[in-house]
């Protein structure tokens, strides 16, 4: 039982640490399947969580918060489609620039609002998002397994968790069954093919660019008002990097991305877990080595030696009109 | 539009870059007003606490050395086509080997053991490019993504081996014994002071020489040799390099490896001249921000230079900048680089597409 219940736990903490990877990949998903490449995610999800924090303890209310994340992100994002779309600059160097950019922005604003080392002041209250409980997960409890996996993994989440999920749905419906996502797709593959039908590149680039905006918005504010409380400096330690893992993992799709996600977070959460724990045979086991994990699997997937993940076709070229 | 913008040599090699790193300062002055301080008073502090007094040169040097080494990284990489952003994890490779060869190697006299550590600097930083350079040349695999992980995989090793294998015996904090005293880099104001020069203490050390050396066996490799022949090619076009007999993954492999080797020799200015043991996040950003380098540098080991003593400019008087404006963190370094990169490398456009039109017009006029 009690090996049930620490496997509930993981589980629980797993969900947790997967949705900021989760909307953050789904970012990468958008904006590469119409042809930019992003890895300024990690940047975006940065300057999100550090917009909703200092809104939120502004304001006092996390919803304030999210929008001021989401706008702070929209606005990273916008630099970053100006350079790739409008100026066919390099992607790659855009991205980085963004990173740079968000990490030294946070920190030195942060710093001189603050004055606590680029900290934002704690949350409390309605200025966090506030778990909710799912109808009936009370009642659940009791069914053997099932019940604390309702009532513990799926239920007591903040909004923004099953909010990712619909992001999720609404990826996968928008891009296989509505003609803007078949456009998305088809800008990513094909963008001269696009042209001939008289549909804007650029405008399709550019709705694909601003829709990641608002999903790394809705990450980061995750990050410092439902799973921290403020901002810190650097929080978001890698994680546009690792969601950029999971987008190559789940070969730029959008259900495949929620299971690369789930699996990525769930090693964190076993990493975490097993921090100072000795095993029998392994001794002390090498946390390390379960974090490196998702690097080293993407980097396997891409090699080609199991699977083999491939880009959209257009991904990373800016695209010229008149030849 | 889409035609290539033509414009002399000069504006493209310095007025352009010139332009982009005055359009980041002009950014970051706003920076500056928004916190609510003084950006002219800013400058003013920064240059001071940078050039105004010899320990300030001195510091503002040693900054230069590490943007010259992933600096060049970058360069060497750029020159073949390949986005190497994966210096961070190199340096930290870098790093190791020098680390290895220091601890292990320590029944050396000095004038083996540093340049032991070097060359482990240089290998591991090479071998930790090899396998991207391998992937992407063999197996197709997007470089850029490759280096990233690579990035977070050298960071998580050298945790591991810190906490777990290499650390001190007894000690918590996650760092290998000091070196053995053979393995010391000599200082700038220790050579001076034998010479009968009295400098201030800094950190600066002979790895700027060697960084400076890099600089001219860079030149020598891209513009003078069949290698850097080989290399450019296959940067500027790959279809004629396969055409011309070029191997070209064979290039490719060893562009990323020399790229490599480069930035593990950070770790010869860090690690062996300054920390004389190895610890956690040495490299510091110093690989990202040789993208930053490069890119103002264009690819050119004397812009490089230039660019790395400006990094080291903004360094040295960042710092003091932070002790006399608290408001006024290290961070804003960062920034600056995020907008050096964001000027210099992907809205490059914004400038050259009004001086090439500019020179257009000129020409039209004077013919």
């Amino acid at each position: 039982m009690e090996e049930l219940s620490a496997a509930i736990a993981v589980f629980d903490s797993g969900v947790r640490l997967s949705v900021p990877l989760l909307f953050a990949c789904l970012a990468g998903l958008w904006s590469e399947r119409s042809g930019v490449v992003d890895i300024g995610l990690e940047g975006k999800l940065l300057a999100a969580a550090f917009a909703a924090a200092a809104a939120a303890h502004a304001t006092g209310s996390a919803w304030t918060g999210l929008g001021a994340g989401v706008l702070a992100s929209l606005g990273f994002a916008l630099v970053h489609g100006f350079a790739a779309i409008a100026q066919r600059g390099n992607q790659i160097v855009s991205g980085v620039a963004v990173n740079m950019l968000a990490a030294g922005l946070t920190a030195l604003v942060g710093n001189a609002w603050y004055g606590q080392g680029g900290r934002t002041p704690a949350l409390e209250g309605a200025a966090r998002f506030e778990p909710i409980t799912l109808p009936g997960a009370e009642a659940a409890r009791g069914i053997p397994a099932l019940g604390p996996l309702y009532a513990d993994v799926l239920s007591g989440h903040t909004v923004l968790v099953y909010a990712a999920v619909l992001a999720t749905l609404l990826t996968a419906a928008t891009l296989k069954r509505t003609r803007f996502g078949l456009r998305i797709r088809a800008v990513g593959e094909n963008p001269a093919a696009v042209d001939t039908a008289g549909v804007s590149v650029p405008a399709l680039r550019y709705a694909a660019v601003l829709i990641a905006g608002v999903l790394c918005g809705f990450g980061g504010a995750y990050l410092s008002l439902a799973q921290a409380a403020g901002f810190l400096p650097q929080m978001t330690a890698g994680k546009g990097f690792i969601a950029l893992a999971a987008l190559i993992f789940a070969k730029w799709r959008a259900w495949p991305a929620l299971g690369a996600c789930f699996l990525f977070g769930l090693l964190d959460a076993i990493s975490i877990r097993l921090q100072g724990v000795s095993m029998p045979g392994i001794g002390l086991v090498p946390v390390q080595a379960i974090q490196a994990l998702p690097y080293a699997l993407t980097v396997v997937l891409l090699a080609g030696f199991i699977g083999r993940a491939i880009p959209p076709r257009a991904s990373g070229l800016p695209y010229v009109k008149e030849r | 539009m889409s035609a290539p913008i033509e414009m002399r040599r000069w504006a493209d090699y310095v007025l352009v870059p010139a332009l982009a790193v005055a359009a980041a300062f002009v950014v970051a002055g706003l920076v500056v007003l928004a916190i609510g301080e003084n950006p002219l008073e800013a400058t003013a502090l920064l240059l001071r606490g940078a050039l105004g007094t010899g320990e300030g040169v001195g510091f503002t040097l040693y900054y230069a050395t590490n943007f010259i080494f992933t600096g060049l990284a970058v360069a060497v990489a750029f020159h073949a086509g390949l986005f190497n952003i994966g210096g961070e994890g190199q340096a930290t490779l870098g790093g190791l080997g020098a680390a290895l060869a220091c601890l292990h190697l320590d029944f050396l006299p000095g004038w083996l053991l540093v340049p032991l550590g070097a060359l482990g600097a240089a290998l591991f930083g090479a071998l930790w490019a090899l396998v991207p350079g391998y992937l992407q040349a063999r197996r197709g695999s997007h470089i850029v993504i490759t280096t990233i992980m690579f990035n977070m995989l050298a960071s998580a090793l050298l945790v591991y081996l810190l906490v777990n294998v290499m650390g001190k015996p007894g000690s918590m904090q996650p760092e290998t014994p000091t070196f053995a005293s053979a393995a010391h880099v000599p200082f700038a104001h220790e050579v001076l002071a034998r010479l009968g020069v009295t400098v201030p203490t800094t950190p600066l050390n002979a790895s700027f020489l060697l960084a400076l050396a890099c600089c001219y066996g860079v030149w020598l490799l891209i513009w003078r040799t069949r290698l850097g022949y080989a290399i450019r090619t296959v940067g500027a076009n790959p279809a004629a390099a396969a055409y011309a007999g070029i191997p070209i993954s064979r290039v490719t492999i060893v562009a990323m490896m020399i790229s490599g080797a480069l930035a593990g020799l950070l770790a010869v200015n860090e690690v062996m001249g300054v920390q004389e043991r190895l610890l956690l996040e040495f490299t510091g950003g110093y690989g990202f921000i040789g993208i930053a380098v490069a890119l103002m540098g264009r690819s050119h080991p004397v812009g490089i230079v230039l660019a790395s003593l400006l990094f080291g400019v903004l360094y040295q008087g960042g710092t003091e900048l932070a002790f006399d404006k608290p408001t006024i963190t290290r961070d804003m370094i960062v920034t600056i680089s995020g907008l050096a990169i964001l000027f210099a490398g992907a809205l490059d456009g914004l400038f050259r597409a009004p001086l090439g039109r500019f020179f257009a017009a000129r020409r039209k006029a004077g013919g």
